[in-house]
């Protein structure tokens, strides 16, 4: 009884092994981000698009280097940066050669810090950093290196897009900031200060406001406080819960001008606004929807409903960032050697599947692309299976195309 | 000076708010002279119960019928649960309630999702009632006053002016009399439980649609009304009341006036410190009342428990 135990677990032991030496050939790609834990929903719903993508963009259509295929595997970070490092060097231990990640600037942070050390250590597995999501402009400042790619537009070029939009807009004297009390709301008031002082330095900022994040029941006062500063215009960096509570609260209480905001899509929150939100809510990111950019992207966003019916395509860079990856591994000839595979990513123009060009610039590693202000109202493909979604109403093409940068890249 | 008009009905409707969560919890504390820990859940369960249930009849039969599920589901707690774990003393009863707020938490993620859900306004209520100076006071806020007028009024004339209420009363203080008397105390108790938690229960239907329904509600909901009962005195409802209406009040004023401690400071003759960014006082000069607007009712919290330990309104010494 026991030898037959023995056998059969030596026997599934030498299958597991064949097994995995057959899809050997797989390039693997780490998905680092929060899987549990509050976050939990944008992070699964993120996971979701990149297996998608890549069954969708790359497996189907033959792979790359002649047919190896590209597989996600999910590690669960629950946004903190420790936890993300200990991750981390589970995937490089596991011959991981790219990590995606984009939940926080935090963890970004800490990634591209430990990442560059790692690769200077141990030049025989060195690993890319695909940023997805993280917007902090010092990633591909101060802080930027060979190995970090940024596939999103970061905090500052979306508000000089923003505010070029607001800048051609007359009507507007009075402008009204308010945000979480964090890095990233202190980082989108300064950034909306410095911009707008520049391009229309009539406009009276009439309030700069912090509330706590997560932590305000009732956001009535401060609506009160933005009627009656008389404000055309607000700008706000809030995202989830605070995103809703604020913006509901100002349109119930009379507030009728324009909400710009950075992240007032998907996860709920867009059925959560349905018929309040249409004509107010602004929103400022890349990758259009409606009207679709192609046949291709609207049969995409389809098949990508029909398989997860809950889900969105809320961050539609995740095609660019599995596609661009494909296109640089074909070229640089190989998938286990990343310097080659980040030169030729280097300079890439890609035509994005949701329209425009994207160019990942050489000096910072920063994805220039079209910048869309949307406006949330009934559209054709929506988000939250709610009726309202993402409808385009301008463009600033290739944004921030020269913007500096303080970035000293070091090539190894 | 008209912003003070609206300020005092944007504090009234915080403040009923949470005077219909308190009040419940404050009538089962001295019934069982216990904190429910769950009892923001109860609130959270009487949302998204309300949600489900309007999506397919409406917001008003959510209304009448998810506060009556959630008193039920809390009077079957007390039968099944607390009265088994009573006989152990109250640390365990304090655990299980504490307990019951995680699993209440994580039954709601696991059926709902993480998500925000769409519940809405109804359409009747969704206009203007009046506005002040382009400040629009909504229909459904003053629909929310009474709402929680007419409860606190039915509440009171229940406890002061009914058999039920008197025996309420008597149970409260002197269970083993009423039981000699022929009453049956469990079950008084279990009513008590069920109709505090069906309150809290309104409260999350009616606070849902303007406030969000989301797995946090509970949570951002729960300490506050604490302290709140901490404030009035533990089982008093005049002191839920007052105490509401005063949290009510202090957090919108502090929220809409940007009172700088820059000013209060110079105002009592303190000079600012010379050089502000190497002062080891800097947090405290340049902090303004919005930002510490939800602390406030917790400061208010330390110094009645400093000089007034029962509360306001509170019977029990200290």
């Amino acid at each position: 009884m026991r030898n037959t135990t023995r056998l059969g677990l030596s026997t599934a032991l030498a299958l597991v092994i064949g097994a995995s030496s057959a899809f050997a050939e797989n390039v693997k790609i780490a998905f680092i981000d929060p899987l549990s834990g509050p976050f939990a929903s944008t992070g699964t719903n993120g996971l979701h698009q990149y297996e998608f993508a890549a069954e969708e963009l790359v497996n189907k259509q033959g792979g790359v280097l002649g047919g190896d295929k590209f597989e996600i595997v999910a590690f669960d970070n629950k946004i903190s940066p420790k936890e993300s490092l200990i991750q981390l060097q589970v995937a490089i231990d596991q011959g991981i050669r790219y990590i995606a990640q984009g939940n926080s600037s935090g963890v970004a942070n800490a990634l591209t810090e430990a990442i560059d050390k790692h690769n200077k250590r141990n030049p025989d597995d060195r690993v890319l950093f695909l940023n997805y999501s993280a917007v902090d402009p010092a990633l591909t400042n101060d802080k930027c290196n060979f190995w970090h790619f940024r596939f999103d537009a970061n905090a500052d070029i979306k508000m000089d897009a923003l505010t070029d939009i607001i800048a051609k807009d007359d009507g507007i004297k009075k402008v009204y900031i308010i945000g979480q009390d964090y890095s990233f709301g202190k980082a989108v008031a300064a950034a909306a200060v410095k911009f707008l002082g520049e391009k229309r330095p009539d406009i009276e900022i009439v309030g700069n406001e912090l509330h706590p994040i997560g932590k305000v029941k009732d956001f009535t006062p401060y609506a009160r406080k933005i009627v009656s500063s008389g404000a055309d215009a607000m700008i706000t960096g809030n995202w989830g819960a605070d995103m809703v509570g604020l913006g509901k609260s100002v349109l119930e209480n009379g507030y009728t001008g324009p909400i710009y905001t950075y992240y007032a899509a998907a996860d709920g929150i867009t059925a959560a606004f349905g018929a309040a939100g249409d004509g107010s809510l602004r929103l400022v990111s890349e990758g259009q929807q409606n009207p679709p950019a192609s046949e291709r992207a609207e049969n995409y966003v389809k098949a990508f409903k029909a398989k997860y019916p809950d889900g969105n395509v809320s961050q539609s860079r995740i095609t660019n960032v599995i596609e661009m990856l494909a296109k640089a591994i074909n070229e640089a000839g190989t998938a286990t050697d990343v310097v080659k595979v980040g030169m030729a990513l280097e300079g890439m123009e890609h035509d994005s599947l949701w329209g425009g060009k994207i160019f990942m610039r050489p000096q910072d590693h920063q994805a220039i692309q079209d910048v869309h202000i949307f406006a949330h109202t009934k559209v054709e493909y929506d988000y939250d299976n709610s009726g309202y979604g993402m409808l385009t109403e301008s463009t600033v093409e290739m944004a921030a195309m020269d913007s500096p940068t303080t970035c000293k890249m070091k090539r190894p | 000076m008209d912003l003070i008009l609206v300020n005092l009905i944007d504090g009234l409707v915080t403040g009923l708010l949470l005077f219909m969560l308190s009040a419940g919890l404050t009538l089962i504390f001295s019934m069982m002279g216990v904190l429910n820990f769950a009892h923001a859940s109860f609130y959270m369960l009487g949302a998204y119960f309300a949600y489900q249930i309007s999506l397919f009849l409406g917001f008003w039969v959510g209304l009448l019928v998810a506060p009556i599920i959630v008193g039920v589901a809390g009077a079957g707690v007390e039968r099944y649960g607390l009265r088994r774990v009573h006989q152990y003393g109250h640390v365990p009863e304090l655990i299980f309630t504490f307990g019951l707020a995680l699993l209440i938490e994580e039954v709601v993620q696991f059926i709902w999702g993480k998500s925000q859900m769409a519940y809405e306004i109804p359409e009747v209520l969704e206009f203007t009632a009046f506005a002040i100076a382009g400040n629009s006071i909504p229909a459904y806020k003053i629909f929310m006053i009474f709402m929680s007028v007419a409860i606190f009024i039915v509440l009171l004339y229940v406890l002061t002016r009914t058999r039920v209420g008197m025996i309420i009363q008597a149970a409260l203080s002197y269970p083993k009399t009423v039981e000699a008397l022929g009453h049956n105390v469990p079950l008084v108790f279990m009513g008590v439980f069920g109709v505090g938690t069906a309150l809290a229960g309104v409260a999350g239907v009616i606070a849902g649609p303007v406030l969000g329904t989301f797995p946090g509600m509970a949570i951002v909901l729960g300490s506050i009304v604490f302290v709140t009962i901490v404030i009035g005195g533990l089982g008093s409802l005049w002191g839920a009341l007052v105490a509401s209406l005063l949290i009510g009040w202090i957090t919108t004023f502090a929220k809409s006036y940007n009172i700088e401690m820059a000013n209060i400071l110079t105002g009592i003759g303190i000079s600012p410190p010379e050089n502000m960014s190497e002062s080891m006082f800097r947090d405290l000069w340049t902090v303004t009342s919005p930002q510490i607007a939800d602390i406030l009712p917790y400061i208010l919290m330390v110094l009645i428990l400093v000089f007034r330990p029962y509360g306001l309104f509170g019977k029990r010494d200290a």
